[in-house]
Parts: C-alpha cells; structure tokens; sequence
C-alpha cells in the first residue's frame, strides 16, 4: 500500500514518476482528441491506424539493425510507425472516397492487411542473424517496465505537444464535428480539419506504442471520450472531460503496473478506463442508469398521486396497493383507510386541475403537446392569465373553479 | 512437387481455404450490412475466451477452447448491444469499448495466472500456428487412399469442413431473408421475413466462422476474410449470387498464394526460413483488393457503370 501511495504521488524515484507523467500527458491527449473523433463518428479509425503501424515498426527495426544501429531505438520506431500508419489512413481514405465500399469496411480491410504484412515482417525479422524480436514484442501489449528514462521524455513531450495541438485546433474541430456546411461557410477548410485531426490522432497512437501497445492504444481514444459524453452535452466540456479521465486511467494504470511483475501497462489502463466508464453508466446525473431509474420511479409516484386524489374525489375505491400507500404516505388517507382533511383538499384541487388540463388540451391542442401538464398543478406550468382564463370559461360551464 | 508436399503443405493450403472461404461467406453479407468490424471485434475476444476456458477446465484441448470462444463472442455481442442501447452511444465506438476491455482483461487474466507457461500467448493467439497443422502421415499421393493415414488428418481439417458446410447451408437455407433484411429491412419486417431473427442468425453464423477458423489460422486471417474477399467482390459486379462466387474465389486465391509465398517464397530467395503464413494470406487478400479497387469494374458503384 506504501508503494502505491508514493508511486501515486510520484514519490517512487525520477524514473517512475516520469513514466506515470508520461502515460497521463498521453492519456489526456488521447482522451482529448478521442472526444472530437468520437463526435464524428470515426472512433474505430484509430483501430485501423493502430494496426498499421506494425509494418513500419517492423521495417524501422530491420533497417536500422542493417545499418549497425540499435533496433529499438524510440524515435526511429516512431518515425516508421508514423510512415506506415499514414500510410494506411491514406488507403483508408482512397478506399472509402473513390470507391464503392463504405468506412467500416475500409477499416476492417485496412486494419487487417496491414497487421497481416506486420506480421509477415515479424518472421523476418525472427530470421535475422542479428534479431532478437524481443525489443518489438513488447509493442503488441505495452509495457513501461524498463522504459528508459530518454525515452519516457520523448513520450511525455510529444504527448503535450499534441495536447497543445488539439487546444489550438478546438474551434475548427467543433465546428467540422457538428455542421460541416457552417464550417465551410465560416472558411474553416473541412479536408483540411479532417486531415490535421486524423493526423494528430495518428501521432497519440505512435506515442502511446509503447506504452499501451497497439491493441490496446485504439482503447484509450475510444473509452474516455464515451464515458464523458454521460457527464454533459456540451462538446467543449465533453473534450475537457474525456483528457481526464484518459489522464487518470492512464496515471493509475502506469503506476499500478510498476508496483509488480506480470501487470501490462496496457491492459490496467483499458481496465481502468472500463470502469470509469461504468461508473458514468450508472451515476451520471444526467443519463446514468442509476438517475434513469430513480427518474422513473418518480414519475411513476406522480401518477399514482394524481389518479389516487382523482378516485378521492370521485368517490371511487382504490384497489391499487401501490397507489394506497402513497397516499397514505402524503397524508391524504388515515391509517384505517378515510380520507383526511388534507386528501379533501387535494382531491378537490387535482380534480379542478384536471378540469382546466382538460379544457385547456381542447382549446391549445398545439401548445398543450410541449406541456407537461396532467400531473403537476396547471398553475405551476402556465401563466396566471391564460389559468384565469380557463377558470372563466369553466365557471359559465357551471364546473366549481 | 515432391511427397514433401502432401506432409508438410496439403493439410495447411487445404485449412487455409477452407476457413478464408468459411469466413469470406458471411463475410459478404457484413460487409453489405456495414456490419463489418463485427468480424474483428469476435475476433479480438475470442483471446480472453480462450483463455478464460483453459483456466476453467486446465486443459488446451480444442472443445473448451472453442466453447470458451464462442461464449466470449456471445457475451461480447450482447454487451455491446447493452452499452449501445443504455448509452444511446455510437456503434462503433460501442464494439471498440466493448473488445478492447474484453481484450484487456484476456491479457491481465493470463499474465496474473501463468497460463503463460503452458503455449499460450498472444502471439499465437493473432498470428495462429497453419504451418504447424502437418499430416505426418501423409508421406505421398498415394496416402490420400489410405484410411489409416486419412485418419491422422490434423482435426482441424474436418471441423472447419464442417462449419463450411454449415455457414453455406445457412446462407442457402436462409437466401431470400438474408437478401431483403441486408436491402430493405424494413419491407422484410412488413413482408414477415423476420429481419431481426436472421441478422441474429448471421450474428451467430460469423462468431461460429471466426471461432473455428481462429482455431486453426488465428485472428488476423480472420479479420481478413471477412472482409477483404467480400469487398473485392462487391468492386467486380452488382448482382448478390456472382459476388459470393467471386468472393469465394478470391479467398481461395488468397490462402494458396499466401500460403505457397509464405513457405516456399524465401526458399526462391535464397533464404532458408519461411514467413508467417497467416500474415502473407492477409497480405495477398490486400493485394487482391487493391486490384480490384484500381480496375474492378463495379469500383465506383452502379452509376459510374451505367
């Protein structure tokens, strides 16, 4: 528990707390532009471009093996990761543009040929005098277990400059993400925000290789980003929620996984994310199943009140336990069963607002679908008026206001 | 050819066509019903089934496994259904939370049990082992007549027949529903061809298509054959019965030169290793898309045709 808590609180040595820095900088970035992708509906994009990076890692290793140099070295493996997955967001795009199959299936096609040739690649290198495939294994799963401390830097760095990308290019994102045609008119260049999304959503996939792996990575664009939009309707709070989020499965992920051996990064910070986001499935307070449900149990309350004080007042037997019970709980019926003085009242006030709910649906069938009359008093909803109005033309009825 | 051939090259072209084309047949349907990345995310969680199933029972036989595939599938399927209709969330990125967590605890569940010990890892989970699935009995032609040799056929071969058999007999059986439910679901619901039943079908046909191929190939040809051949074919013509033939066919195109470039291309080389087959069937069911995305005569749709 020690460890934990001074590995959270990056008190676990440089090395540790730059890893943890890192994998939360790149959590947030991938959280943050996860958020605009999810918002135009190309999540699984990600999973294409993560899986075509596997030739281009693949090649940089081989190549830079031939040339004498150190086959994992990070820079160079981003760069051929980069290549090759740039690549494959090119064939997605021509695929999906210039011929007749739709996006998902581009993906799919693009996501497993590309893998394909990785692997193939894979098999050479497993051939070669000098390679040793570990170094490149641990890209499939992730692992920040002996990450060198040059390279946790080049992941925390780039992983703030995308940050700070994707800051500077929120305007335009919202914009392409929600009205595409006002965008064009405002002089945003759609191909070009589309692009420079794309883009930086390849660069958090490269980034997060190593510490996430490529099977995995696509998940933290993808999980954060559908957790947040529980929490609110608003795409600026939802981009700024969904980086959170990103940031703390991946903060908690990296240090959980350096506490012991046999925990993947990659998979701790999936888990992680899974169960933020189940916790918004349940207790978002705006779309949660926890506040659906209590929503429900309410509104049925309602109607039980109301149809109860309405058999009050017409004299009529109640044989609905449910309902019984709530009226006896508000008072409105004693406990052997008569109604009280208070019940009399209410009774009489939900028939009267029966009345004028009524009479009102006839006279305003327009306005009374967007009125949620029928259960609240009337009073409350309309204004005195237009309830004044109502109260006359049922007393020349001879209905009691 | 030598004798060589039938040992050590027979049983993995005749595995491999087998499930490309088991896979490219309802592959066909996915594609048209933009269901496609269904194939992949089945495929990604046939991992944690598996090994979910060899911690439950201990063993690595083949039924566990493929029970414990085709129940992770199910779960999957139905989580993601769950979670797109619970969170009125977007499709894709439901099946993206959905495999990618399912994956996930897969990877976690084996490194904390040290399954990992027992041959069993991610690797051959995606990569799959078709070069290992040897007749050693097959030592020429003339044991294609021996029962005794037929018998030690890798078992693979016979339940992979099988499931052909099966996902065709589905597709023919169920034609005219699968048809008007991919075109037109709504005329099917009115016309009573139960669109929604059939899709379920379908959904059940492909995770049964990934998980016996995944058996044998791993996940990576899977994802490919669903996909690739059914988009090459949709690229060569309009009409529903000429695509699935010309699907087929490039699925079977597709595992011979794979495999064939996989095992005999470095010896040609000059090298004395082959390469991953699994990867080079994929591979060439991507060379064969972009062939026919570059010259199909259907590429660009029916307007462009006319």
């Amino acid at each position: 528990m020690d460890g934990f808590l001074s590995a959270l609180l990056l008190q676990a040595g440089y090395n540790t707390a730059l890893v943890t820095v890192g994998s939360a900088l790149l959590g947030a970035s991938a959280g943050a532009i996860g958020g605009f992708v999810l918002l135009r509906k190309r999540s699984l994009v990600s999973d294409a471009i993560s899986h075509a990076t596997l030739p281009g890692l693949a090649l940089a290793f081989i190549a830079m093996a031939a040339l004498g140099g150190d086959g994992r070295w990070l820079p160079g493996l981003m760069i051929g990761a980069a290549l090759s997955a740039a690549l494959g967001l090119l064939a997605l795009d021509w695929l999906a543009s210039r011929t007749r199959l739709p996006e998902d299936a581009a993906i799919g096609a693009v996501l497993s040929v590309f893998f394909g040739a990785g692997v193939v690649l894979m098999t050479v290198i497993q051939t070669l005098p000098m390679g040793r495939q570990a170094g490149i294994a641990g890209y499939l799963l992730g692992s920040t277990a002996g990450m060198l401390r040059s390279e946790a830097e080049i992941i925390a760095l780039t992983s703030a400059l995308v940050g700070l990308a994707i800051f500077v290019l929120r305007r335009p994102f919202t914009l392409v993400c929600f009205d595409p045609e006002y965008a064009l008119v405002r002089g945003v260049n759609i191909r070009a925000a589309d692009l420079a999304m794309m883009a930086l959503l390849l660069a958090v996939t490269v980034i997060g290789l190593k510490v996430a792996g490529l099977v995995l990575i696509v998940a933290l664009t993808i999980i954060p980003p559908v957790a947040a939009r529980f929490w609110t309707d608003r795409p600026g709070a939802m981009v700024v929620i969904a980086a959170a989020l990103g940031a703390a499965a991946a903060w908690l992920g990296a240090v959980l996984s350096s506490l012991a051996r046999g925990l993947p990064t990659g998979a701790l910070i999936v888990l992680i994310a899974f169960a933020l986001f189940l916790a918004s499935l349940l207790l978002s307070p705006r779309r949660g199943l926890v506040a659906k449900a209590l929503q429900r149990h309410r509104f049925r309350g309602l109607v039980q009140e109301r149809q109860g004080l309405l058999a009050l007042a017409r004299g009529a037997p109640i044989y609905d336990g449910a309902t019984l019970r709530r009226l006896k709980a508000r008072g409105h019926v004693g406990a052997e069963g008569a109604t009280t003085p208070k019940g009399r009242a209410a009774a009489e006030a939900a028939m009267r607002d029966e009345a004028r709910w009524s009479l009102y649906r006839r006279l305003h069938p327009d306005e009374s679908v967007s009125t949620p009359g029928g259960l609240r008093p009337l009073a409350e909803i309309l204004p005195a008026d237009i309830i004044g109005e109502l109260d006359s033309r049922l007393a020349v009825r001879g209905v009691q206001p | 050819m030598t004798d060589s051939f039938v040992q050590l090259s027979l049983t993995p072209i005749l595995i491999g066509v087998l499930a490309s084309c088991a896979c490219a047949l309802p592959g066909n349907f996915l594609v048209l019903r933009r269901q496609s990345l269904m194939g992949d995310a089945i495929s990604h969680v046939a991992f944690p089934g598996i090994v979910a199933a060899f911690l439950l029972t201990g063993t690595l036989a083949a039924w566990p496994m493929l029970i414990g595939a085709a129940g992770a599938a199910i779960v999957a399927v139905g989580l993601i259904e769950l979670i797109r209709r619970l969170g009125n969330i977007d499709p894709g990125a439901a099946m993206g939370v959905v495999f990618t967590t399912m994956f996930a605890a897969g990877v976690l569940l084996l490194e904390q049990t040290g399954a990992r010990n027992v041959h069993l890892d991610v690797e051959h989970a995606l990569y799959g082992n078709l070069e290992s699935l040897i007749w050693l009995k097959g030592t020429s032609w003339a044991a294609l007549t021996d029962p005794e040799a037929l018998a030690a056929l890798p078992p693979q071969l016979g339940r992979l027949a099988l499931v052909l058999l099966a996902v065709a007999a589905f597709t023919a059986a169920f034609w005219k529903e699968l048809l008007i439910g991919t075109f037109d679901p709504t005329f099917a619901a009115s016309v009573g061809a139960r669109p929604g039943l059939v899709s379920a079908g379908l959904v059940v046909t492909v995770a049964v298509a990934a998980v016996a191929a995944f058996d044998a190939v791993g996940s990576i040809i899977v994802i490919a054959m669903f996909i690739c051949p059914a988009a090459s074919a949709r690229m060569m013509t309009d009409r529903m019965g000429p695509q699935i033939g010309w699907s087929l066919v490039f699925a079977a195109l597709a595992a011979v030169m794979g495999f064939v470039l996989a095992a005999y291309g470095p010896l040609w080389l000059g090298g004395r290793h082959s390469l991953s087959a699994a990867g080079m069937i994929a591979a060439v069911s991507g060379a064969i898309l972009a062939g026919a995305a570059l010259c199909g005569p259907r590429r660009k749709g029916t307007r462009a045709a006319a």
